[in-house]
């Protein structure tokens, strides 16, 4: 049995039913454990004291700000090439989770960086990045909102997505060779020196595999709502004609 | 309860919070949204068939 | 194709074909500046090539809506669609009047409203410069935004919410490299991005634009 038949709306609808309780349990489970662990159980960071606990927040919603717009890149292609109707409609799904996330990583991010920079906005490259992948979505979801017919939105979607990619990531190298920036290097890699310590580290991995769970459920829900309305359409359409 | 944040308490306790209320929102959303349209497809299908 | 060209830039230059008002726009976008921040020389010098960069994408973006529309609403467009040339080439064609009618005359207009601004002397040759090369590459996003929301009535705030993003790293390349080259800094860099986004957007962007045309017209 082809992977893509798990694709077909009628597959998609029945085997996502059931998954879709365990998933949002799961990523529930999760992010109260990391979140429980990170405000409750870490200790404070010797320079920034305790906003270091932001970052069981800010890190995992900028990870999934950016996943989530992979994830739609991938969708519009997979939906351009093969015609699968559910893919356009989960790249769909995922543009509000995605755009949530970046404003939770562009808030606390703010409000991390008023006691620590001295101010809640600087333009620095990454911060400036995270406001245009912003605008990116506004103008994606705006896209999806102003076109009638749906396989036309899908495709217009689909091709501003891949546009959009490659003029997003132009813009991150364009911004950082604008401005060099206040952000430390990497947090999270697994060799360098600079790493967080683990007792950061383990409800920060908590706190990730959350928000991915509740991108995949919240992504899984919205899809579901997106197959029920096209088929509304179609009945009534259906219904119109008779 | 709530443990000694220093002088930062403020900050953190505010980015908790709006990062749980915007959550909260796109589930709540999301939610209702999924709701709303099982409700109405119900109905199309039962017209359909009824 | 270059009867297209000629054709588009006809309208373009007739009574009520919108040439001219991206200058008037760019103009005035110059003068209220001032009155925004301030008359002094200092502050007015420092930020005049970033502000005749905005000024100048504004007034770009101002006559993009023209492109495709007119010949969508009268079906002009399916004729073009149909006729022996490739819409890759539609597109590039379309491209081109908008830049011969707005980018052009942007870059020649600049360096005057420089003078307004206290422009510093060896700024004019690099606004003018930058410029030059990075008009094209407005166009021509311009253009691809354009055919994407051809179809949609009422399509031109959306058209501007979904270009400004896009461009973004022309605007940042062309201006640094206008504000390095103005203060006597070393502008290589930028330059050499800004003219490769050009030419990377003239050279993808049309198939883009061809692509997002057939959906259209579908």
């Amino acid at each position: 049995m082809s992977l893509w038949e798990y694709a077909n709306p009628k597959k998609f609808m029945g085997w996502t039913g059931p998954v879709l309780p365990w998933a949002f349990g799961a990523a529930g489970v999760c992010l109260a454990v990391g979140l429980f662990w990170g405000f409750f159980l870490t200790p404070d960071d010797y320079r920034q004291g305790s906003t270091v606990k932001i970052i069981y927040l800010h890190v995992p919603s900028a990870l999934m700000a950016i996943n989530a717009w992979m994830m739609m890149l991938v969708a519009s292609l997979i939906w351009l090439v093969r015609r699968h109707h559910v893919s356009a409609l989960a790249a769909k799904a995922a543009a509000p989770v995605g755009i949530t996330m970046t404003l939770i990583a562009l808030m606390t991010g703010a409000i991390w960086g008023q006691p620590m920079w001295g101010t809640y906005w600087a333009w620095d490259p990454r911060l400036t990045s995270f406001l245009i992948l912003f605008l990116f979505y506004l103008g994606y979801m705006a896209l999806w909102a102003a076109i009638d017919d749906p396989d036309t939105a899908a495709d217009l979607t689909s091709v501003l997505c891949i546009v959009g990619s490659v003029f997003a990531l132009l813009s991150r190298y364009a911004v950082n060779f604008w401005n060099q920036g206040l952000h430390q290097g990497a947090s999270l890699s697994l060799d360098k020196e600079e790493n967080v310590s683990d007792v950061f580290f383990f409800p920060l991995l908590v706190c990730i595999a959350g928000f991915v769970l509740l991108f995949v459920a919240l992504v899984l829900l919205r899809t579901r709502t997106e197959i029920r309305a096209r088929r509304l359409r179609a009945l009534q359409l259906r219904e119109v004609r008779t | 309860m709530i443990p000694d944040l220093g002088k930062y308490g403020f900050e953190v306790v505010s980015a908790y919070a709006v990062s749980i209320v915007l959550l909260l929102a796109i589930i709540g959303l999301s939610w209702r949204q999924s709701v709303k349209q099982r409700r109405a497809l119900e109905t199309a299908e039962a017209r359909r068939h009824g | 194709m270059i009867a297209l060209l000629l054709r588009d830039l006809r309208l373009a230059t007739r009574a009520g074909g919108g040439f001219g008002l991206g200058l008037v726009f760019f103009l005035i976008v110059v003068v209220l500046v001032p009155f925004g921040v301030g008359p002094e020389t200092a502050i007015l010098s420092k930020i005049a090539s970033g502000i005749l960069w905005v000024a100048a994408l504004l007034a770009a973006l101002l006559s993009l809506d023209r492109i495709f529309a007119l010949d969508f609403e009268d079906g002009a467009l399916t004729l073009i669609a149909t006729a022996p040339i490739p819409l890759e080439a539609v597109g590039l064609a379309k491209a081109t009047a908008h830049w011969l009618t707005t980018g052009l005359p942007l870059t020649i207009a600049a360096p005057v409203l420089g003078v307004l601004l206290q422009l510093p002397a060896n700024g004019y040759s690099f606004v003018a410069l930058t410029l030059l090369l990075g008009t094209p590459a407005l166009s021509m996003i311009g253009t691809f935004g354009a055919a994407l929301t051809v179809g949609i009535r009422r399509g031109g705030l959306l058209l501007s919410l979904l270009v400004l993003p896009l461009y973004i790293p022309t605007l940042i390349f062309g201006a640094e490299a206008a504000r390095r080259g103005t203060a006597g800094l070393d502008a290589t860099t930028p330059l050499l991005m800004l003219a490769g986004i050009t030419a990377g957007s003239i050279a993808l962007l049309p198939f883009a634009t061809a692509a997002v045309l057939r959906i259209n017209l579908r």
